[in-house]
């Protein structure tokens, strides 16, 4: 292989690794280096929310890959040291410490990182869970069992809500939404997880957002919502979405947005790649740029970028997927394929919203966007050709015997309301 | 070619089934990958290491 001789890849986390992987997979033999932030080896991050927080994990369980497989690969892995700028004249990474690592091909996958609000940046009792170190706060924190306030009903706050009634926490789940993950669900099914927090003893307050954390004596004391009420507080987790880690790359010449703006094959500059939560593409799919926050996603497109980056001139693919999630909550194992963020009908397949054991489709202009399912694995896996093929929506229907929730007639039937926002990024 | 899966690791995502499902598959109740031949033919080889990448919980492991 003559070009490239060197591959930088920064960000050491699921997309970097399935990146370095690929392309040693490829067959790439040339030098590899691995640039990670953080102290840690590749870990996982959908573990931090559920087996690590509830304890049923140490944080060895989350490495993704043993020291063994990791040396296998061959790489100069760079941990705790963080690219602070990137300069494509050169081709050079700009790291930290002032040095300079030279690539051929570079691949970025620096992630996300948990946004917060603002003023409370390292105020004991107020948590974000991205990082290992968050998880391990926080889960000291709730062997306190403390009054536990989560601002946001997204998935990372609706299952540490899950995890910390668990561990005997008093929960309130305040959200602007008007349910728990309706952006990603729409309110019906939305509404079947308000009732099944409630049922665990999670206090729900919905349609408020969460203006301000009361501070007492250096410490959270209290969330003041926009409605005049104030929740008191033991402890506060703020799960308000993520933002990309771009700002090192400022002045570089690498077009940026809302992430990295890639183009169809995840190429963002001459040589270089993007993969991940910090990845935007058009999606050819849909047509849309879209940034995609999951941790398929995330291996995916690490190994989509490290094909293309391998190929000949002109011979790179554009990127293409069904994009998946889960999310596990109580007994509850929710999964999606594709995309229901902007449907505008659903229609309830197999099972019933009530048995808490259902598949469902989502349909927007005339065609299937996504397939959601709850503890029902294995039959909406047989839902996603419809979901990866957008098949006509009458066509579904008449394929599936599809029956409206609530018995409403098909389609258009489901309120307004019930209907999910689209959203910019996908979790 | 050998593969062990880490059932307690395992999310139920099916993302191996859909890249080899000569190879892998999920129980019925919970989703839990189950593997279909541990020593899996030659001609499996590829799909059985793009399975293992795209896993999103690193649940299955490849020993060649
Ligand atoms: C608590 C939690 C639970 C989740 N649960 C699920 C789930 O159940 N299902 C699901 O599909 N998805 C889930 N996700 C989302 C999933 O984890 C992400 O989509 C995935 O981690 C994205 O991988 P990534 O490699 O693109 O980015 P990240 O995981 O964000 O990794 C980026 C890495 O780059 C490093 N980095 C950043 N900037 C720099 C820099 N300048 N120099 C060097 N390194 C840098 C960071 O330290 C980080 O290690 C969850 C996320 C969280 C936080
Ligand atoms: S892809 Fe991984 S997590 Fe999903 S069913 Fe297969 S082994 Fe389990």
């Amino acid at each position: 292989m003559t070009w490239p001789r060197s591959v930088v890849v920064v960000g050491a986390s699921a997309a970097g690794l399935a990146a370095a992987e690929g392309l040693r997979r490829q067959g790439y033999d040339g030098s590899l280096t691995l640039i990670g932030e953080e102290s840690h080896a590749p870990y996982d991050r959908p573990p931090l929310s559920k087996q690590l927080l509830a304890g049923s994990w140490e944080a060895d369980r989350t490495a993704l890959r043993t020291p063994e497989v990791l040396s296998g690969l061959d790489l100069e892995l760079r941990l705790g040291s963080a690219a602070t700028g990137l300069d494509t004249r050169a081709r050079e990474v700009v790291l930290a410490d002032g040095s300079r690592v030279a690539y051929e091909g570079l691949v970025i996958a620096t992630g996300t990182r948990a946004r917060r609000l603002p003023g409370t940046d390292g105020v004991p009792g107020v948590h974000v869970l991205r990082t290992l170190e968050d998880a391990l706060a926080l889960r000291a924190q709730l062997a306190l069992a403390p009054h536990l306030v989560i601002v946001g009903g997204g998935f990372v706050g609706a299952e540490a809500a899950a995890v910390a009634r668990g561990l005997g926490c008093e929960v309130t789940l305040v959200t602007d939404a008007p349910q728990p993950m309706s952006d990603a669900l729409g309110s019906d099914i939305g509404a079947v997880l308000r009732q099944v927090h409630t049922e665990h003893g999670v206090k729900v307050v919905t349609g408020v957002l969460a203006e301000r954390i009361l501070i007492d004596g250096g410490r959270a004391t209290g969330v003041v919502l926009s409605d005049g009420r104030t929740v008191s507080a033991g402890a506060v987790l703020v799960g308000i979405g993520a933002v990309p880690n771009t700002e090192w790359l400022a002045g570089s010449g690498i077009p940026l947005g809302n992430g990295i703006e890639c183009d169809a094959t995840l190429r963002a500059g001459d040589g270089v790649w993007a993969a991940g939560d910090v990845a935007s593409w058009p999606d050819p799919l849909t047509g849309a740029r879209t940034r995609v926050e999951h941790r398929t996603n995330a291996g995916e497109q690490g190994l989509a970028a490290a094909r293309n980056l391998l190929a000949e001139p002109g011979a790179a693919v554009p990127f293409s997927t069904v994009p998946y999630v889960w999310s596990d909550q109580y007994d509850l194992k929710i999964q999606i394929h594709g995309r229901t963020g902007g449907a505008d009908r659903i229609a309830l397949v197999d099972g019933s919203l009530d048995a808490r054991k259902f598949t469902a489709l989502y349909g927007r202009d005339g065609h299937v966007c996504g397939a959601v399912g709850v503890n029902m694995l294995r039959p909406l896996r047989a839902l996603r050709p419809l979901v990866a093929d957008r098949v006509p929506w009458d066509e579904a229907l008449a394929a599936g015997a599809v029956e409206p929730p609530h018995g409403e007639p098909i389609p258009g039937a489901i309120p307004e309301s019930a209907i999910p926002e689209p959203t910019g990024g996908a979790r | 070619m050998k593969i062990t899966v880490e059932e307690d690791k395992c999310c139920g995502a099916g993302q191996c089934v859909l890249v080899a499902p000569e190879v892998f598959d999920q129980r019925d109740d919970d989703g839990i990958v189950v593997v279909l031949h541990q020593t899996p033919p030659q001609e499996q080889y590829e799909n059985v290491r793009e399975a293992a990448a795209v896993c999103p919980a690193a649940a299955i492991e490849v020993h060649e």
